[in-house]
């Protein structure tokens, strides 16, 4: 029989994957370019609510809508990015930072104009629902799911990153802009796919998300929270960075609640203060 | 022998394996004009943020009038009477000369915590701030928003807001960079009407500046010194020739 | 635009004239008073107004002035909220002295948190002032014992001011109070920014990196600026605890620091009115939209931020401006 622990490190990691998809682009998108973009958690949210539609609404089977709540936010950003983000390239962080909240403002209302603002029901694949025993812990298959994807999803950036020209490009312009636009590397086309894959990456983190902490039009602003801690954190432009904090802040979150429940969330803010304050630029972050 | 106003010991630094100090030893008497030549990339702004505090040494130590330095902060190092312009114009956009000038001054004098006395009653600093702008040829101009002033202004209100500090040491980065020929001999005009009590290490591409202004030139390569003597010395020193005059074109 | 000659007397008296007061502002200061006159019904509302306006005014000191992008000014609003409030609860109901409390409270927490942010900047900075703020919402939560928790505090009774003037359901107690506290800070906050240390921080917003290289304590500064910028924030969540005799969670939350921050950009960052008029009319729009759902109340509110920053960056007041200089060009051309 194992003790609880490792039930609530299970659990943790699991959500800490989650954070993690929900993360990742906007750690890297904010070292490539320094853009704080706050609207990246709507980008999740359009993912989610893309598989609650096809879901719900036209019956399709939950892995099916996976790759649409990928691509939908994926071209979404490609929109956005050309008519509103070219243009605040290298401005001040509080203009950044007014156009994308407003931006998320906007996407909230949308959301809750087509959908509500009650909790879109999701119904997963029967395989994965309920819970097995494991050593005397609960183990759910839909957590299980998570982490293979989220380990998944891992490998595959590192291995992009580290082992296509793409990659290369990616690394050099979050290394040195100047110089890697001076090495013939276009940096805008670079950004504007590293931006898409991002958002994509949230898309399918918030559709992953509804069986797990559910789906609302707030969801742009209450987890872009957790997003921002996760990114500042772990640092800006580190895959290794977001999915250590994300670990970290998951199991923290969970912990927290299982162990100290009265102090709710309180536990992760501490955390982010106590590393934020230890290391300014982040766990893996550079400067 | 003339006091040391400057002088740096064993000055290393290095990023990765990249290495833009290399053991750097300078000595500069009181009231001399030295040049840093070097191709681009020699390290010559970073020692300069080295010295002035804005990078810190992997290992070394820098003297300020014989008084170690190395552990102050930058703004420390200013109060002490180390001053220094940026290669890349570092001003303040929005504000214009006159008010720069005196915030310079302001902090000089130590009055600028005080927020409860309104500016215009400090008649001594703004007269000195206006008195330092008349010198450097911005009386004129002082009124205007300093983005809105030409470049070579800019760079002159650069030296002007290095000056409001009362330098004894003064660190002057490629002063006239980016400024048309043309243009380039007033701010040097202004640079040779500098008191001489005033120790002066200028970083500079133009060898014509830098033999007309410089009393001795010190040559950096790949983060160390390569050599250093008199004009006429670097002149003749073939070597010097093949590792940057020779690259001129490229600087 | 004629240019001054070469005189001593010149650049002292040139400054002194941007610092003069404007025409337009006595005609705005006695404005604020018509309330009492024309919109009787509405004093709970003007209260409410001067209130927030006085918060944003504790924003733009730090945002517009020092350049510091805050997401968490609602950590020392909401403090002094419940400072007061609980002070009003457990000792007395004497309102100027509860203001005290409630305003220490804030600058102690503002000035131990202006050690951290006096060292960081971008991201790193942002997070810490929200994460503050939501470390204390959270903290107000747990200690229902004292705060009331989701609930709310309850029961805060304050007693008439001077003994003579009762806080009463037609507000004019209330807003007499919040407009007077709110003009002597706003007079303080005027001097401050045109002495040497308002100059000071103009030259931290418009260039942080120059400023240690002409000899400035920048972090100092910093400290000193977010200090006092914490204790007026302060003062305005104590009126409103004050004011409204309740205080709930929501004065600590994300929802109010942002808000705030779309009232300081609405007006105009760094013309110390920006803050003032961006509360107007944010506060106004608000009361008579009141009847629309929060969500769709945000939707205008994201098209207006993306609008603003657009097009109109310098809020209202940078508008009027432009328009202002546009319009005496012509005129003078002629």
């Amino acid at each position: 029989m194992l003790p609880p622990v490792f039930g609530v490190l299970f659990d943790g990691i699991a959500y800490g994957m989650l954070l993690f998809l929900l993360s990742v682009g906007l750690s890297v998108t904010l070292g490539l370019m320094n853009f704080v973009n706050l609207a990246h958690c709507a980008f999740a949210m359009v993912g989610g609510y893309v598989t609650a539609l096809l879901v719900n609404r036209f019956g399709w089977s939950f892995f099916w809508t996976l790759p649409l709540a990928f691509i939908v936010p994926a071209v979404a950003s490609i929109f956005f990015e050309r008519l509103f983000y070219r243009r605040f390239y290298g401005k001040s962080d509080l203009a950044q930072v007014l156009l994308t909240i407003g931006i998320a403002f906007m996407s909230v209302a949308t959301a809750a104009w087509f959908f509500g603002t009650t909790q879109q029901p999701i119904t997963t694949p029967e395989f994965l629902r309920g819970s097995f025993q494991v050593m005397g812990l609960d183990i759910a298959p839909y957590r299980l799911f998570l982490i293979l994807v989220g380990a998944a999803i891992t490998l595959a950036l590192v291995v992009g990153l580290e082992y296509t020209r793409f990659g290369a490009q990616v690394r050099a312009a979050v290394d040195n802009q100047r110089m890697a636009s001076g090495l013939g590397i276009n940096v805008e086309r670079t950004f504007a796919i590293t931006f898409a894959v991002g958002s994509g990456l949230a898309g399918l983190g918030g559709a992953l998300a509804i069986d797990i902490v559910g789906l609302d039009p707030n969801f742009a602003i209450t987890y872009l929270i957790y997003v921002l801690i996760v990114v500042a954190v772990g640092g800006l432009g580190s895959i290794a960075g977001s999915l250590a904090a994300a670990i970290l802040i998951g199991i923290s979150d969970i912990a927290g609640k299982y162990y100290v429940p009265q102090l709710g969330a309180f536990l992760i803010y501490l955390v982010m203060l106590a590393i934020l304050m230890w290391r300014p630029s982040g766990l893996f972050g550079r400067r | 022998m003339s006091g040391s106003a400057l002088a740096t010991r064993g000055l290393n630094k290095s990023f990765g394996s990249l290495a833009v100090a290399r053991d750097i030893a300078l000595d500069l008497p009181v009231g001399r004009r030295y040049a840093l030549i070097g191709p681009n990339g020699a390290g010559k702004t970073t020692l300069i943020n080295l010295i002035t505090g804005m990078l810190k040494p992997d290992a070394g130590e820098i003297m300020l009038g014989g008084e170690d330095i190395t552990a102050l902060e930058p703004q420390a190092r200013v109060r002490k009477g180390l001053a220094r312009t940026f290669q890349i114009n570092t001003l303040f956009p929005g504000l214009n000369a006159l008010e720069a000038v005196t915030l310079a001054v302001s902090e000089r004098r130590g009055i600028s915590n005080q927020f409860w006395r309104n500016i215009a009653e400090h008649r001594e600093a703004i007269e000195e701030a206006h008195e330092i702008l008349v010198k450097l040829r911005l009386g004129d101009a002082c009124y205007q928003p300093t983005r809105e002033l030409p470049y070579g202004r800019q760079r002159l209100l650069e030296i002007a807001l290095a000056l409001a500090t009362r330098p004894k040491v003064l660190l002057l980065d490629e002063p006239a960079a980016g400024v048309p020929h043309e243009e380039s001999g007033e701010i040097f005009e202004v640079v040779a009407g500098l008191s001489d009590q005033l120790t002066l290490l200028f970083i500079e591409h133009d060898m014509h500046v830098v033999f007309r202004f410089a009393s001795h030139i010190i040559v950096l390569v790949g983060g160390a010194i390569y050599t250093e003597g008199t004009p006429a010395e670097i002149a003749a020193d073939p070597g010097v020739r093949e590792v940057y005059l020779g690259k001129r074109h490229h600087g | 635009m004629a240019v001054p000659t070469d005189t001593a007397a010149e650049p002292v008296r040139y400054l002194k004239s941007q610092t003069r007061w404007h025409w337009a502002e006595t005609v705005f200061w006695l404005a604020t008073l018509l309330p009492f006159y024309l919109a009787p019904d509405y004093l709970q509302l003007a209260s409410q107004i001067a209130i927030t306006a006085l918060f944003a005014l504790s924003l733009d000191l730090i945002l517009g002035y020092a350049g510091i992008v805050s997401l968490g000014q609602a950590a020392f609003f909401g403090t002094a909220a419940y400072a007061a409030g609980i002070f009003s609860k457990m000792v007395w109901g004497e309102p100027f002295t509860g203001l005290l409390v409630g305003t220490a409270a804030a600058a102690l927490v503002g000035y131990a948190s202006s050690f951290v942010i006096a060292r960081f900047r971008h991201l790193t900075l942002i997070m810490i002032t929200l994460g503050l703020s939501l470390l204390l919402e959270q903290a107000a939560n747990s200690a229902g014992w004292l705060t009331g928790g989701s609930d709310g505090l309850q029961g805060i009774e304050i007693w008439p001011l001077f003994g003579a003037f009762p806080f009463d359901l037609w507000g004019y107690t209330a807003y007499a109070y919040s407009l007077v506290v709110l003009f002597v800070v706003f007079l303080c906050a005027r001097r401050l920014i045109n002495s040497p240390f308002g100059l000071a921080l103009r030259g931290i917003r418009e260039n942080a990196v120059r400023m240690p290289a002409v000899g400035a304590p920048s972090r100092k500064h910093i400290r000193t600026i977010y200090t006092l910028s914490a204790a007026i924030a302060g003062l305005a969540g104590a009126l409103l605890a004050q004011t409204t005799q309740t205080v709930a969670l929501d004065a600590l939350g994300f929802q109010r620091s942002a808000d705030v921050l779309v009232m300081v950009v609405l007006g105009g960052t760094g013309r110390l009115y920006g803050g003032i008029v961006g509360a107007v009319v944010y506060m106004i729009a608000h009361d008579q939209l009141s009847g629309m759902a929060p969500q769709y109340w945000y939707f205008w509110i994201g098209l207006l931020l993306v609008v603003v920053v657009m097009f109109l960056p310098n809020g209202i007041l940078g508008g009027l401006s432009a328009a202002a200089n546009w319009l005496h060009e012509r005129w003078s051309s002629k």
